[in-house]
């Protein structure tokens, strides 16, 4: 019998929620960690049953919670994340430099084969990684000891390492972003890095075509194309076909392409998603029509996918890591706003159905297809 | 016996109900309470004080016997009602939220 697992990070808990094959009936579970911020929970691909949790409070700081038991069950792992040496400065916002101070666990990718195995990408940005399924954390610290490293800058949500992809044909690849740093690429496992911001074009820092300083929003990939990305800058939607080498914008008849979450069908690499959102001073839909936007020629030509979803009177914003899909014949997609909603579709975004309405800000949705 | 009270959430995450009372070895002092508190629950560890830093988070605070000790230095002596058992330390969150 095949299922679906969704798991919604949001302002004040986690919910997991789960439905079969079909994804009309859907249980719901949660809140997890009641009154926490949980900004990202993800599943090991290596074993669904291992979950893993970032828990945070502006009182109490930063928990990883662990749980065995695809959810039913949790316990908090290590929480200790140390610069690696001297943690040195970036920039502050008014450009003097400031000390590297953590503050979050953004985003946790586990490892595609070792469920003890899995990455936590923090603010201030720097990417650590646990080999003993969360009990202690190290650094890797080649990333933000790249030269650029004192230049970095904090976007509006902070200094944040909040993108993390692993390349399924080469262990040793994966590619980072930062806010507002830009797209960084390692090949020796994160021993070193390297920018990967070439083609990528931002108005308002002083050198629009900078190695660093660009907002990259998200990435994503299709697992059987590792070489070709996609992007949702602050404003731009960019692809590239040469695993970030150079980069070329897709945005094409989007009405806006300013916006946060972009994520690729299932099975067809060429088909991707994207949310557009009106600017960065206004988070939220065009016109008040929340529209997820299509194209199944990998960028450039749009089309809204409106079944379902409001279009009139709707001011949600659909954050950077809101957006996931399933992998069942029939690729479901999933996004949660920050109103509350999840939204579900069950047919690659032909028709919606809201799963839930009412929860709180929702910081993330991740997937798991049980088979 | 001390008891030290704390706020809803780490006694959550603590599993603890009520207020939770620690044998402090030497001086109870405010650092040897955190110190017996942590080693206890090692959950709670970097919740109240940063892991490296061992300074307090800014959004708490340690009150007992009606006073702050928040910016007392960690080594200074707690009252005696407190090192006795008749008073808790509390450790209280900023009230925020509007």
């Amino acid at each position: 019998m095949s299922g679906v697992r969704v798991l919604v990070g949001t302002r004040k808990g986690a919910f997991v929620l789960t439905s079969d094959g079909k994804r009309e009936q859907w249980e719901v579970s949660g809140p997890h960690f009641a009154g926490w911020e949980i900004y990202h929970v993800k599943g090991s691909p290596a074993d669904p049953n291992r979950l893993y949790a970032s828990q945070s409070s502006g009182w109490f700081g930063q928990l990883i919670q662990r749980s065995s038991d695809a959810g039913k069950t949790w316990e908090p792992v290590g929480n200790q994340f140390v610069y690696d040496g001297v943690p040195g400065t970036h920039q502050w916002y008014d450009g003097t430099p400031h000390p590297w101070e953590f503050a979050r666990v953004w985003h946790l990718e586990p490892s595609l084969t070792d469920p003890d195995t899995v990455y936590a990408g923090v603010q201030d940005a720097a990417l650590f990684r646990s080999t003993d399924a969360g009990q202690s954390w190290h650094e890797l610290p080649g990333l933000r000891g790249h030269g650029s490293g004192p230049h970095w800058q904090p976007g509006a949500g902070g200094l944040c390492l909040h993108t993390i992809v692993l390349d399924p044909t080469d262990p040793k690849r994966m590619f980072v972003a930062i806010s507002a740093a830009g797209a960084f690429r390692t090949d020796d496992s994160g021993g070193t890095w390297r920018p990967i911001n070439r083609g990528l074009k931002s108005q308002g820092i002083p050198d629009p075509n900078a190695e660093v300083g660009h907002c990259v929003h998200r990435i994503a990939m299709h697992p059987s194309r590792p070489g070709v990305l996609f992007m949702q800058k602050h404003w731009d939607v960019m692809r590239s076909d040469d695993a970030g080498d150079t980069w070329h914008e897709v945005s094409g008849n989007l009405p806006t392409d300013f916006g946060f979450a972009i994520d690729v069908h299932a099975h067809e690499p060429e088909t991707i998603y994207v949310v557009p959102i009106k600017s960065d001073s206004e988070h939220f839909p065009p016109d008040g029509r929340l529209r997820v936007y299509r194209s199944r020629a990998g960028g450039g030509e749009w089309e809204a996918l409106t079944n379902g979803l409001p279009q009139r009177d709707c001011y949600v914003n659909v954050l950077r890591d809101a957006m996931a899909v399933d992998t069942l014949d029939s690729c479901g997609i999933y996004f949660g706003t920050t109103g509350g909603q999840v939204y579900g579709s069950p047919d690659a975004g032909d028709s919606w159905r809201p799963i839930v309405r009412d929860l709180p800000p929702v910081l993330s949705v991740e997937v798991q297809t049980l088979r | 016996m001390i008891r030290v009270e704390l706020p809803a959430h780490l006694r959550t995450l603590a599993r603890v109900d009520g207020v939770v009372e620690l044998d402090v070895e030497g001086p109870a002092t405010l650092r040897a309470v955190l110190d017996a508190l942590d080693a206890r629950y090692p959950v709670l560890r970097g919740t109240i004080r940063d892991h490296v830093t061992l300074q307090r988070r800014p959004f708490l605070r340690f009150f007992a016997c009606q006073e702050d000790f928040s910016h007392e230095p960690p080594d200074t002596p707690l009252p005696d009602a407190v090192i006795t058992g008749t008073k808790p330390l509390l450790v209280v969150g900023a009230m925020a939220g509007g």
